[in-house]
């Protein structure tokens, strides 16, 4: 028993070593991937992950809407100067206390619910929940009722009701559908993130808003949610929101 | 009891004509506002972003709700037993089927793509009260289709019971769909309540009875068909006491939001602070709708006068709208609690009361689905024996009745058909 010690102990060393080695190896494609992983074309969205967002209220100054810009400009939303009928993909929504008077400010835009009331109550299932919890349209099949706008909690989808121009190739459009933040959908399944939480953190330096996996620990945004509280919006409806805000 | 006497209505004299003629303008003229909305899009309605559902939806709703309601009477007749309703039973299904032709109509020409019809026909996630809704309306078709054939073939009169209870349990599914349709709204303060689903059902009792009763004076008037004081006693007591009872749900739903904090704003919104829409609940709803017309129905000398029972009916109608138009715009103007405690302001009408304004094209769409089914009910009046010969009190008394149902006899046969029309 006692002769195997020396040899365990040399077999240890190399192991570890090696480990060692092979972790060097892979940490940097690692670490290329590490924000979201790129799905194959034609490979299904995978439950393993649910995608989300942290909004840091504290962050967020009132008087800038770089991430409203972003999103405009990426999925090509922009209106008749008609504020009623105009679609709003995200808005920024200032808040005062009604007690104490404390004001903020924060972005407000599809909650990616994991029971979203929008996808429950669409007669056709053009609303839909995508695996890795990516709530969407399906313009195709979507008959315009506007039910989902009525179930929606947080007034985040749009009708379009005029001609649309400027779509882009990415995002297509149709008058008589209603449409809503895809959480830059065609974005992260090439392993990018959303274009408002690009804007919030290097156009406007704020980092007010993170993009993540929620179901992985290690993820920057599951880390940084563990650290403190967070609030999702109308939390007593149980529908389990895949945004997260915090400040409020 | 005599047997019941079914005749056409003649239909040649020029008011007939002129009548149907009004009545396909007006749907014409629906089918031009859909083209202009459809057109040009919803920007043109006064539909908005925030308020989503506008008037056509007040009416469709409204005339779904009532197509339930009205084959109430035929109910009263096959399920329940009462023979005075038997002459009646035929005019009260084929207004349950054109109302909801009607109702339909709008509903379907309002959506942002009425041109994908086929896929809400052939897609289905049945976790959507939309979804089940749509299975109840088109059985409706064919449950109440075969009752009115039970009902006016000899042949099949023996099973007239048997369809009448499927129709009867059929409409009162329908109308808990309906009213599900709000009542399953987590999301809206004014909605999200269980109540919302029998109201629903005793909405349609009062404003289908209502419909019926001044479809029943018109026809009756214009085909100089007689039609008894006891007959009519009956139906327009009845009418009252689902007035009524349309109040009392209306106040057990507003007593509860009003003991719970949560709902206090949106009530004070309804019932005080909302302008317009507190204007429509408290003298359209509850005085024209519900107090005037039950004063109305059971005053000594008003309830024996037949232009101010027609009157009461009418007012049962606007009341209902007024009620519908309270529920369905009312209680999406009211701003949605996002963030509650906190005053709240967007670019997006966050925290403010949403305007909205009936449209021109939205009010023609909604009447002309109305047109639509006065024109359906119109015509069929004239191609099959739906009305009796005679509603006097005479003829329609119950006490002499050999259960379980009188004999039917038809005026469809050559010959009998043309004997018919002369009575008519």
């Amino acid at each position: 028993m006692n002769s195997s010690k020396p040899f365990d102990a040399a077999k240890r060393r190399l192991l570890s070593g090696a480990a060692a080695v092979a972790g060097m190896a892979i940490a940097p494609g690692v670490t290329l991937i590490a924000p979201a992983e790129a799905r194959k074309a034609g490979e299904a969205a995978s439950d393993k992950v649910r995608w989300g967002l942290l909004i840091d209220a504290n962050k967020c100054d009132a008087g800038c809407d770089d991430c409203v810009v972003a999103c405009r400009t990426e999925n090509g939303w922009q209106g008749h100067d008609r504020p009623a009928t105009d679609p709003q993909w995200i808005r920024k929504v200032n808040l005062k206390d009604n007690k104490t008077g404390a004001t903020l400010s924060l972005p407000v835009m599809c909650q990616h619910c994991e029971n979203p009331p929008c996808v429950d109550v669409c007669p056709t299932g053009a609303s839909m929940r995508r695996a890795d919890g990516i709530v969407l349209v399906d313009r195709h099949i979507c008959i315009g009722c506007r039910y989902c706008m009525m179930a929606c909690p947080y007034k985040a989808r749009s009708f379009v009701h005029e001609n649309t121009s400027g779509q882009k190739p990415h995002m297509p459009r149709g008058k008589g559908t209603v449409e809503s933040c895809t959480l830059c959908a065609h974005r992260i399944d090439v392993g990018g993130t959303p274009a408002c939480v690009e804007a919030c953190g290097q156009k406007a330096g704020k980092e007010a808003m993170m993009f993540g996996d929620l179901n992985d620990p290690n993820s920057a945004i599951s880390k940084e949610l563990a650290k403190r509280a967070t609030t999702r919006l109308r939390a007593d409806l149980g529908l389990v929101p895949g945004v997260h805000y915090r400040g409020l | 009891m005599k047997p019941v006497l079914f005749t056409q209505i003649e239909g040649n004299s020029g008011a007939y004509w002129s009548l149907l003629g009004w009545l396909a303008a007006f749907a014409a003229a629906g089918l031009g506002a859909m083209w202009y909305m459809e057109h040009n899009g919803h920007w043109v309605t006064g539909m908005n972003n925030q308020v989503v559902w506008g008037t056509p939806h007040v009416f469709a709703v409204f005339m779904i709700v009532a197509a339930s309601g009205v084959l109430n009477v035929a109910s009263i007749s096959s399920v329940f037993g009462r023979t005075m309703y038997k002459p009646l039973a035929r005019l009260s299904t084929l207004l349950s089927l054109a109302l909801l032709a009607g109702g339909l109509m709008v509903l379907l020409l309002d959506l942002g793509r009425p041109d994908r019809l086929i896929v809400a026909m052939t897609k289905y996630n049945f976790k959507s009260i939309f979804a089940w809704n749509i299975f109840l309306y088109t059985g409706f078709f064919a449950v109440v289709g075969i009752y009115m054939w039970m009902m006016m073939e000899r042949r099949m009169n023996r099973y007239t019971r048997m369809a009448g209870i499927a129709a009867f349990i059929w409409r009162l599914a329908l109308t808990t769909g309906t009213g599900s349709i709000f009542g399953f709204l987590v999301a809206r303060q004014a909605y999200d309540a269980a109540i919302m689903a029998p109201m629903f059902i005793i909405m349609s009792f009062s404003f289908g009875l209502a419909i019926f009763l001044l479809v029943l004076l018109v026809a009756c008037n214009g085909t100089d068909r007689p039609l008894g004081d006891a007959t009519l006693a009956k139906l327009k007591n009845l009418l009252g006491v689902f007035v009524a009872a349309v109040l009392y749900f209306v106040t057990v739903q507003h007593l509860t939001n009003l003991y719970a904090p949560e709902h206090h704003a949106v009530e004070a919104f309804i019932l005080r602070d909302g302008g317009i829409y507190t204007g429509v609940f408290w003298i359209g709803q509850i005085v024209i709708g519900g107090l005037a017309p039950l004063a109305l129905l059971y005053h000594p000398h008003t309830g024996k006068d037949r232009s101010m029972i027609a009157l009461a009916a009418g007012m049962v109608i606007i009341g209902g709208l007024a009620q519908i138009y309270v529920i369905i715009i009312g209680g999406q103007a009211f701003p949605l609690s996002i963030f509650p405690g906190y005053d709240v302001s967007s670019s997006f009408f966050d925290g403010v009361v949403a305007s909205y304004s009936p449209s021109l094209p939205e009010v023609v769409l909604g009447l002309s689905g109305i047109a639509t089914s006065l024109l359906i009910v119109a015509v069929a009046l004239r191609a099959l024996p739906f009305l009796p010969a005679s509603l006097a009190d005479a003829d329609v008394d119950p006490h002499y009745v050999d259960p379980p149902e009188p004999e039917v006899v038809e005026a469809e046969e050559e010959g009998a058909g043309e004997e018919a029309s002369e009575i008519a």
